[in-house]
């Protein structure tokens, strides 16, 4: 039973990047270019060792917005808000690392709770919303990620929280004391952020969270069948908000590796855009803290890779469309794969009963 | 005369179950035909095939003279087929007459709706059948007659000379039934043709011409109301004598476990749903609540659970004051729980079996053991069900929602049976399973009051209500009307009861 169950767990995200492929050789010969050579072409170059440090870092930051996103999935949640939580868990984690000095362990800790809190908090907006006037987190996160994207500007200013450098155009906040910076590993090819084992902590966490715990237990409950949980006692609402806490808590914490062991500082040069990509992986790794990790190392693979295409006159929106080709077909996938499971196991169950049928099936309309 | 619609040697399978095999249903033109048959039997998925919902694998449906594949419901629809369903498909804030022209909408100039047109044909079928509804009203300020006199004109503005009533009774209460059953007799003189679905035998024997039973499946039997019994009907629909619970002697102990006085409960939209409900209930002790459903018997089971609070009176569970305990404090109190819509609060339907064994009691040893789930624990003791309720499943592994609605129910009967609670509230345990679960369920439910356990049944079921009770209380409208004991009173009485006549 488990074999089939990893057979058909891998079954679907790998026809979703084969239809991908398929669609985009289609694109490229269309283009004029060739498909084969395109692909050639990114895989060499997505694993040059320089490439490969760099994606693993910035899959490292991916992860943390999937794992987020996933936390929210699990109560049928769309955590849309990644975006404006990771930017303002990063921004105060940068002011108040900053602003201190402190042993170095400590620093660094100190550093990512802010990063966390902060996070949790601006989500703990959407829950509290959702709870209490029944506002969709959707609408609500997505208009508080303006809401912290313009906070952080207007306080990213040299008569605010930022400073500007001598003979620079940059405004940044401080640079945080050495004692806040988390080393980095060498290895052929560059340097690899020590962040990346916090982040599988992160998944391990989680998953460890979700499925061996009685909060996990209620939490899933909740977002199977919030009457359900209700009747066994648990208090469903809480629910809702403590997970919309969570996941803002995780998306708070993914800027933090790039802070820690790169810029030492927060500027606008911070990218956006978490908030999709963690959805996308979060549905890519099917929830699972070893399927996102995977889905992180992909998206990091051919954001970078993609780079060589340009030089060779191939647009880089190829890749950009495989990633929106991906999502929309694993999505079509897993539900096609759920349904012919449950008949499996209905007719498996069919042949326990006796000849009779003793009930239409309920379970059916 | 060669009957209006013929269905011949249908077969409909689903995964792993034969819905409907060798199903054969003769319907004379200007009849109203009952099909009868218990919760499963295949009634709605023979109703299906012949609205067009659902494709039959084998067999012939032949309506008017000419075999109908239906690909939908407008094929259907088409033929002069229509369905009033069991829940009714109204816009609640639309009029009546848009309700009824939704869909088939008469048009002026190919854009416009023809207002004027529609009214005229609505109110020439409301005249012709006599069907007592306004087309200016709010479907909103319908009682449940109304809508679903709403609903059979919808289904007429269709041009059906055909109906099929799913359960039309199930939701109505008796006055209602009766207008309906005169609604239908008018129908049937203008020349109409009524199916209707029931297991509800005395209506059946009350307004049917004719009756066609069903069981597990298949029609075995065609009579005339005038030629048979409800008890005939019974063992037709069943196949074998009915379960009867056995007769015990009274276990009704002393400790009060549930103690309930002048409480009531308001509704978010400010309806009192219950009013100064007075209950007690001792160990070893069945109450059963009777009532017409929707009468505020959810509205107490939660109250009860702790889901919703009263605003007066006073809630006592196991000699605690629960009127503002938790449902979880509650329930870890050894309050055991069976909720009346299964798939919707008792059971997570993805997840599998022994995860679902965990629910409800994911607090409290031996399913927790601190803040870890006990995955071990839950494994044994779902093995443990099943072995001991006879559910009927390939593994504990499998998804709940793989398993039929009595295979659920045994195990969530087995699951709040465990720890052995002290009070059991147990909502319509066995509604829609078969008759094999339904004696399991029964046997449990009295050995549990046998081991000193208080069960609260809600039911629906006067059968059950009598079999199993020490005592019955009626609920009306929220308020407790009347209280029996099941030895000096009779179903008719009861059910006069439940209309909210004042006996007893």
């Amino acid at each position: 039973m488990t074999r089939s169950r990893i057979f058909w767990g891998i079954a679907a995200p790998a026809s979703a990047i084969l239809f991908s492929l398929l669609l985009a050789s289609g694109i490229l010969m269309l283009q004029g270019a060739n498909p084969i050579q395109t692909f050639q072409l990114l895989f060499s170059y997505g694993f040059q060792p320089r490439n490969v440090v760099a994606e693993l870092n910035q899959a490292s930051a991916y992860y943390l917005a999937g794992i987020s996103a996933a936390i929210g999935f699990k109560m049928l949640l769309f955590n849309i808000g990644i975006d404006g939580q990771y930017r303002l868990g990063v921004f105060f984690a940068a002011v108040v690392g900053g602003a201190v000095t402190l042993p170095p362990v400590l620093h660094i800790l100190l550093i990512v709770f802010v990063a966390a809190t902060v996070g949790g908090a601006w989500a703990a907006i959407s829950g509290w919303l959702k709870i209490k006037y029944g506002v969709s987190e959707v609408i609500s996160s997505i208009m508080l990620n303006f809401i912290a994207a313009g906070l952080v500007t207007y306080m990213l200013n040299p008569l605010r929280l930022g400073e500007q450098a001598e003979g620079s155009q940059n405004i940044s906040t401080p640079t945080i004391p050495e004692s806040g910076w988390l080393p980095t590993i060498e290895v052929a090819g560059g340097k690899l952020y020590t962040f990346i084992f916090f982040s599988a902590l992160v998944g391990v966490g989680y998953w460890i969270l979700i499925t061996k715990t009685v909060f996990g237990f209620n939490l899933r409950a909740t977002g199977i069948s919030f009457r359900a949980a209700l009747s066994s006692g648990v208090n469903a609402p809480r629910m809702v908000f403590l997970t919309m806490v969570l996941s803002g808590a995780t998306a708070g914490l993914v800027g933090v590796g790039t802070l820690l062991s790169d810029t030492h500082n927060y500027s606008l040069s911070f990218p956006s855009g978490y908030a999709l990509t963690g959805l996308a992986l979060a549905l890519l790794g099917r929830n699972h803290p070893i399927g996102i990790a995977f889905a992180a190392f992909f998206w990091a693979f051919l954001e970078r890779s993609a780079g060589i295409l340009d030089l060779n006159g191939i647009p880089t929106e190829i890749v950009t469309m495989m990633q929106g080709t991906i999502v929309i077909s694993i999505v079509v996938a897993y539900e096609l794969i759920k349904r012919l499971n449950l008949r499996q196991q209905q007719v498996a169950v069919g042949s326990q009963q006796e000849e009779a049928p003793e009930e239409s099936k309920e379970t059916d309309k | 005369m060669a009957p209006i619609v013929e269905v011949a040697g249908l077969v409909k399978r689903y995964p792993g179950v034969v819905a409907n095999r060798d199903v054969n249903l003769q319907v004379d033109k200007g009849t109203i035909h009952a099909i009868i048959g218990e919760n499963g039997a295949g009634k709605s998925t023979l109703m299906k095939m012949l609205y067009g919902m659902v494709k039959p694998d084998e067999g012939t449906i032949t309506v008017e003279g000419t075999v109908q594949t239906f690909r939908g419901p407008q094929d259907a629809i088409a033929a002069g087929i229509g369905m009033v369903h069991q829940h009714f498909m109204l816009a609640d804030n639309a009029s009546v007459l848009e309700n009824v022209i939704l869909g088939s909408e008469p048009s002026k100039f190919g854009v416009a709706i023809d207002f004027e047109k529609a009214r005229s044909h609505f109110l020439e079928i409301t005249q012709k059948y006599g069907l007592a509804i306004n087309p200016d009203d709010l479907v909103a300020d319908l009682s449940v007659g109304g809508r679903q006199r709403v609903e059979i004109a919808k289904v007429l503005f269709r041009g059906a000379n055909i109906l099929i009533l799913d359960e039309p009774t199930a939701v109505l209460v008796p006055q209602e039934v009766d207008e309906l059953f005169e609604n239908l007799k008018d129908l049937i003189k203008s020349g109409l043709t009524v199916l209707f679905i029931s297991h509800k035998l005395q209506e059946v024997l009350q307004v049917s011409s004719h009756i066609t039973v069903m069981r597990q499946g298949t029609t075995v039997a065609s009579v005339s109301p005038k030629e048979t019994s409800a008890r005939e009907l019974a063992e037709l629909m069943v196949g074998r004598q009915l379960p009867q619970a056995k007769p015990t002697e009274s276990h009704v102990g002393a400790t009060r476990v549930l103690d309930i006085q002048g409480a009531s409960y308001r509704q978010g939209d400010g309806r009192e749903a219950l009013k100064q409900v007075s209950l007690t209930l001792n160990s070893g002790e069945i109450l059963g609540i009777a009532g017409v459903e929707g009468n505020g018997q959810s509205e107490l089971v939660e109250m009860i659970l702790g889901i919703v609070k009263p605003f007066e009176g006073s809630l006592e569970v196991l000699g605690k004051d629960a009127t503002s305990m938790t449902t979880r404090a509650i329930r870890d109190s050894g309050v055991g729980y069976i909720p009346q819509d299964r798939s919707r609060d008792a059971m997570l339907l993805p997840e599998s079996l022994w995860e679902n064994r965990i629910l409800g009691h994911q607090a409290t040893a031996p399913m927790a053991n601190g803040i870890w789930i006990n995955k071990k624990a839950a494994q044994v003791d779902s093995e443990r069900i099943v072995e001991e309720y006879d559910v009927r499943t390939p593994s504990i592994r499998v998804s709940a929602a793989a398993l039929s609605g009595g295979n659920q129910q045994k195990f969530i009967v087995g699951r709040e049976m465990a720890g052995s609670p002290e009070l059991l509230v147990a909502a319509q345990p066995t509604r829609g399973v078969d008759v094999g679960a339904q004696a399991i369920i029964w046997d449990r439910l009295v050995a549990a009051k046998e081991n000193g356990a208080g069960v609260l049944l809600v039911s629906a079921d006067l059968d059950e209500l009598f079999a199993l009770s020490d005592r019955i209380a009626v609920i009306f409208n929220g308020e407790i009307v009347a209280e029996l004991t099941p030895a000096d009173t009779t179903p008719e009485l009861l059910g006069l009861a439940m209309t909210g006549a004042k006996a007893a």
